[in-house]
């Protein structure tokens, strides 16, 4: 066999892989990108919106060619008891702009698009590949790959792994720890289709405007987690995730929460009559900030998933992971450029851009958030959203009971639940947490 | 040995999904895939390859979209992939079809070599005809030896090969001078996954591209919609049967049980009983 030597090898093609991969690429590296699944984006998860800003960071024209479902124009978050729904609703016409800034998205269609880009500009990308193994020299830096297909190792400059949140093969290399189970949740989602008029007219949508509405509350019984719908062109996709350390803890599983989830008297009539085409579950890394693990090393990177990239509060992951791609590759890049090694000192370029991007200034701000909402999920998911809608209920009403009493009977809900210091340190610790 | 696969790019049937609302099939979005009974033709050729030496190449005739089946076959460890595309094959029955691809094998021949061996897959999973094969031989007047379970033996000098084909009413072992085509039976063989270098080659390849003229076909009017005499009339889902299966509630006993469902049967077919009454009283 001859000796294959790249400049770089990308191992995963999901978003942050693909960023990678195509920025590298379209500067003139000589790219190799293995992915596992069928074809990329076979095995990709994700709810799934897209935002429109960080890949057009990458692909300015995108909006042209990619697979695009509905631009989201609303946005309704639901505080939920088994009965009821308190929701606050953002709906503007300004979303309904010429470059709309949110898309929902079919993973499976947009990644192959996606990969189809990586290698217009010049990458070489082959599915159905699993790397089993990085390889080191005997100065411990990585300096190439073995696949599960017969032949020997595929060389390469520098190894940007993205690999997913899993992450077997960083753990396995002893780059990163292994994920936790209270710093992961597991989602499942089913895909309801429905005739394009049918969701237009139940969601109050024209042409390709979309929604998204997220739902919190007793549906997670306790847990911390959500629940959510997102209106494609004709199909509508529902999930719900919790962490893996709530299911463990509990015994719930996460079917049976999807099943109450749609069986809720608010979600119900939105998907009456829908036939489910297909059905999946992913993990997403939920710990924040605190477990970002070594983003960099001699001969290597971690983007995406894989390095923890993701935005529990925002529900953001696949712009952390297309940012944290580009970037990985634009200081690849400029390291190539210099004709300097791809040693841990140089690749700290990496960390540096990415330090100074969004990506880590949202991680730091919310660093605190994953571990609270986790240890007082009890109070947030459940306690919580009971006072609230029994205050609505109370506040509508209308019984012959005087306002005042009524208003006095809802605080006092409050006070007896929580306490008035529970209440205080509550409010403090979400405070500061947001901060 | 030179050996040529002849492949088809089909839509993965086990992910086409029925619009809800139209019922007409999305295509869109669905996965394509080589037709998996042209796999272990495949397969076959690359063994006999590496027994023997040679070359083993592929062809495909369909939209320039195909040209991805070939990489994929070339990832598997053919040498050379060739795809005939081009607006005039559209719309061809398998006769249109034979034609155009039994034109292009004599070119392959010109250009690369007589064949040894044309493999073909028994059938598509999108046609299901099962014409293609047996149509190239009979064009190119090759010895054909269809639903082939096993190569028995083969040898290149003599050129002489052995086979067992699975025929109605059991196994025929049968031998054929060469050149000769084959269409192999699901199953033959395990169809084997590439080498890595395999993948990177293939991912590299040029795909030699040949358009009706590039591939020297003499009559242009025998491809596509006007050389296809078969015409689809009409196509409809057959109406689904109003009869259902009736259940028959299982009672306490075993008799009791069998009684109930001879009972439901009787109901439904009163010239049964008559007739199991009478031979009764015959014993």
């Amino acid at each position: 066999m001859i000796e294959e030597k790249f400049d770089a090898i990308v191992i995963g093609a999901g978003m942050a892989g693909n960023a990678a991969a195509y920025t590298m690429a379209s500067r003139g590296l000589d790219v190799l990108q293995l992915e596992r699944g069928e074809y990329p984006g076979s095995k990709n998860v994700q709810g799934a919106i897209l935002y429109a800003d960080m890949l057009e960071a990458l692909i300015p024209n995108f909006r042209e060619e990619a697979p695009l479902e509905r631009h989201l124009i609303e946005q309704r978050f639901w505080m939920v008891t088994d009965r009821s729904h308190t929701g606050m609703h953002y709906r503007s016409d300004d979303f309904n702009e010429e470059k709309a800034n949110r898309y929902t998205i079919i993973r499976s269609q947009f990644d192959r698009w996606f990969s189809r880009e990586v290698q217009a500009k010049g990458a070489i990308v082959i599915s159905e590949t699993t790397v089993t193994e990085l390889v080191s020299d005997a100065y411990g830096k990585v300096i190439g790959v073995r696949t599960d297909r017969r032949g020997g190792t595929i060389f390469a400059d520098v190894v940007v792994i993205a690999e997913g949140v899993n992450g077997l093969l960083g753990s396995r290399a002893g780059l990163r720890p292994a994920p936790k189970p209270e710093h992961v949740a597991l989602a499942v989602k089913e895909m309801h289709f429905l005739p394009r008029e049918t969701i237009e007219a139940r969601f109050n949508l024209h042409g390709d405007e979309g929604v998204v509405i997220e739902a919190a509350g007793t549906i997670s019984k306790g847990m911390t987690g959500m629940g959510f719908i997102y209106t494609n062109k004709e199909s509508v996709s529902v999930g719900m995730g919790c962490l893996v350390a709530d299911f463990a803890e509990t015994g719930e599983t996460p079917y049976g929460l999807l099943e109450t989830f749609k069986a809720h008297p608010s979600v119900a009539p939105l998907l009456e009559g829908s036939e489910v085409k297909e059905y999946a579950a992913h993990l997403i890394p939920e710990g924040g900030y605190n477990t970002i693990p070594q983003l960099f090393g001699d001969g290597w990177v971690v983007v995406g998933d894989a390095a923890q990239l993701n935005n529990a509060i925002h529900r953001e992951g696949s712009n952390l992971a297309m940012t944290s791609g580009r970037l990985a590759g634009e200081a690849i890049f400029q390291v190539k450029s210099r004709r300097d090694p791809m040693t841990k000192q140089n690749l700290a370029l990496y960390k540096k851009f990415l330090d100074a991007s969004f990506v880590m200034k949202d991680l730091k701000k919310y660093k605190d958030m994953p571990k609270l909402l986790h240890t007082q999920s009890h109070n947030f998911f459940l306690t919580y959203p009971t006072l609230v809608a029994k205050a609505m209920d109370n506040f509508l009403r209308v019984d012959g009971a005087p306002k005042l009493d009524k208003e006095k009977a809802s605080i006092r809900a409050f006070v007896k639940e929580r306490t008035l210091r529970g209440l205080f340190g509550d409010a403090l610790r979400l405070a500061r947490a947001w901060r | 040995m030179k050996i040529l696969v002849c492949i088809k790019q089909v839509p993965d049937s086990a992910q086409i999904r029925v619009h809800p609302v139209t019922n007409t099939i999305m295509r869109q979005g669905v996965p394509t895939i080589i037709n998996p009974y042209d796999l272990f033709s495949l397969e076959e050729a690359l063994r006999l390859r590496d027994r023997f030496g040679g070359e083993v190449s592929v062809l495909t005739m369909g939209p320039p979209m195909a040209a991805e089946s070939l990489r994929k076959a070339l990832a598997i460890g053919a040498d050379r992939a060739i795809l005939l595309t081009d607006r005039f094959f559209a719309g061809s029955d398998t006769l249109a079809t034979t034609y155009a691809l039994a034109q292009a094998i004599r070119k392959v021949e010109r250009d690369y070599g007589a064949q040894d061996i044309v493999f073909a897959g028994k059938q598509t999973i999108d046609g299901d005809t099962a014409q293609v094969g047996p149509g190239i031989a009979k064009r190119l007047d090759l010895l054909q030896l269809t639903y082939v379970a096993k190569i028995e033996a083969c040898d290149p000098e003599k050129r002489e090969i052995v086979v067992e084909r699975r025929a109605e009413g059991g196994v025929q072992v049968l031998a054929t001078r060469l050149p000769c085509l084959i269409t192999m039976l699901e199953g033959a063989n395990e169809v084997r996954r590439g080498a890595i270098d395999d993948s990177l080659r293939a991912a590299r390849a040029e795909i030699v591209t040949w358009s009706a003229k590039d591939a020297e076909i003499e009559d242009i009017s025998k491809c596509g919609l006007r050389g296809s005499p078969t015409i689809v009339k009409k196509v409809f889902a057959p109406t689904p049967r109003s009869e259902r299966a009736a259940f028959v509630e299982p009672a306490t006993s075993g008799g009791d049980s069998a009684e109930a469902v001879i009972g439901a049967i009787f109901a439904r077919q009163p010239s049964l009983e008559e007739d199991m009454a009478k031979l009764a009283r015959g014993f």
